[in-house]
């Protein structure tokens, strides 16, 4: 049976274990991972299950509230792409957020900083044909963490993307361009510096729009289909 | 490879970790509940707890599992198994997130067996992703059931070393509401280290 493959885990993922991220020292195994061929369980995966399974998409998130929220409202947009640079379509995009001041709505964020009423921060949307996703939302602060003295995450947005199958989800970090603190912190730090750049967003022009916010372009690129048995034979 | 008429690959976005403050977003009511009304085959539950190195319970881990239907049918287009019926009341996909003692939860149907490569078939078996603050990246591994005819010629199974092949078995644990019970821990590290997946 010629199975469909998706490329290799890239080289410059971080390790389990970097010891720099304090919190991964005894969450990682101490065993090789074990290498095992793409089957059918592994090409395929959870699609078009947006509206089955999910919740209802959240396109802006500064309209959760009864009023705006505190902070510099921006728009994020960006293509889902695979490594060939096809667009991957009708893919979910899940994200998640802290407020404008660094704080998180969820119970056990005791950072002392102020709750927005108005901010849950989380948002879903779906990629059109072309593989674009775009949605607004307001600037993420930095917060501090406590992993070691004096420690700050770079303002980030979460982002949760599935791709066609289960060997292509992906979970990541969205950093703005210019944050000082990005190659500080020891999650974006765990990337080499080549890759960590991927990781940061551009601020954009055209997708800044007039008297209302600034744009931030953020591309996404997952794993993509390995040649085929037809294209290997060209 | 040869495939020179390809474009060059685009680099991969890396992984980060999930964090502690996923839940709100990631989440969703019936989550970890596969098997609707009417669904075909054995109703079970998978049950278990993730823990770390010290044997401790990690409260902010997230679990997503993918499996066939009772059939062997993946809801998905590059299953091509037609004489497998797609079941509409089975989802495939599962997520649950940890307790306070670690534990999640899954409420499916015991998976059919599906191809494997070659001419090979596979034991029933489910897939499972662990995501948690302080996992930079996913760990993959599977669930599989000690009854299984199939296990002793599974492909996947037959790459992992004997004497860790247990840790991919999940055992019986009774019954709730009259379905099967399994239970399968995930020990991330330590002397009973889960076998994890590079795929």
């Amino acid at each position: 049976m010629d199975m469909l493959q998706y490329s290799p885990q890239n080289l410059s993922e971080p390790p389990s274990l970097y010891p720099g991220y304090v919190s991964t020292v005894p969450r990682s195994p101490r065993q090789k991972l074990v290498s095992i061929p793409q089957t059918l369980t592994e090409v395929t995966g959870p699609i078009d299950f947006g509206d089955r399974l999910l919740r209802a998409p959240v396109h802006d998130m500064t309209r959760q509230g009864k009023g705006d929220p505190i902070g510099e409202r921006i728009i994020v947009s960006g293509r889902i792409l695979d490594d060939r640079g096809r667009p991957v379509p009708h893919t979910v995009v899940e994200v998640w957020q802290c407020n404008a001041a660094g704080r998180y709505i969820h119970k056990k964020d005791q950072h002392d900083a102020p709750l927005d009423p108005n901010f849950t921060g989380q948002g879903r949307v779906v990629t059109d044909a072309e593989g674009r996703y775009r949605f607004v939302t307001i600037k993420p602060g930095a917060y501090p963490w406590r992993n070691h003295h004096n420690a700050w995450r770079p303002a980030h947005i979460h982002f949760s993307l599935f791709g066609a199958g289960f060997a292509t989800r992906l979970i990541t970090q969205m950093y703005f361009p210019g944050d000082p603190l990005i190659d500080i912190d020891p999650i974006a730090g765990a990337v080499p510096a080549d890759a960590r750049r991927r990781m940061v967003s551009r601020f954009d022009i055209d997708t800044t729009e007039n008297e209302w916010a600034l744009g931030y372009v953020f591309d996404v690129v997952l794993r993509g289909r390995d040649a085929t048995p037809m294209e290997n034979s060209l | 490879m040869n495939d020179m008429t390809a474009p060059a690959r685009l680099g991969l976005t890396p992984w980060q970790t999930v964090g502690p403050f996923f839940h709100y977003a990631l989440p969703w009511d019936g989550g970890e509940i596969l098997a609707r009304e009417g669904v075909q085959g054995e109703r079970i539950v998978v049950r278990g707890r993730v823990l770390d190195a010290d044997g401790a319970p990690i409260p902010d881990a997230l679990v997503e599992i993918w499996q066939a239907n009772a059939a062997g049918r993946y809801d998905h287009p590059e299953d091509c198994q037609a004489d497998r019926p797609i079941d509409p009341a089975f989802t495939g996909f599962g997520r649950c997130p940890t307790d306070d003692d670690g534990m999640f939860a899954f409420h499916t149907v015991r998976p059919g067996q599906v191809p494997g490569p070659g001419n090979s078939m596979q034991a029933p078996h489910i897939a499972l992703g662990l995501f948690g603050r302080g996992l930079l990246r996913r760990l993959v591994t599977r669930i599989y059931f000690p009854e299984s005819e199939g296990n002793a010629v599974d492909p996947i199974l037959g790459l992992v070393e004997p004497d860790r092949v247990g840790t991919l078995m999940a055992t019986r644990e009774g019954e709730q509401d009259g379905m099967p019970v399994y239970r399968f821990d995930i020990h991330i590290q330590g002397a009973n280290e889960t076998v994890f997946f590079d795929v």
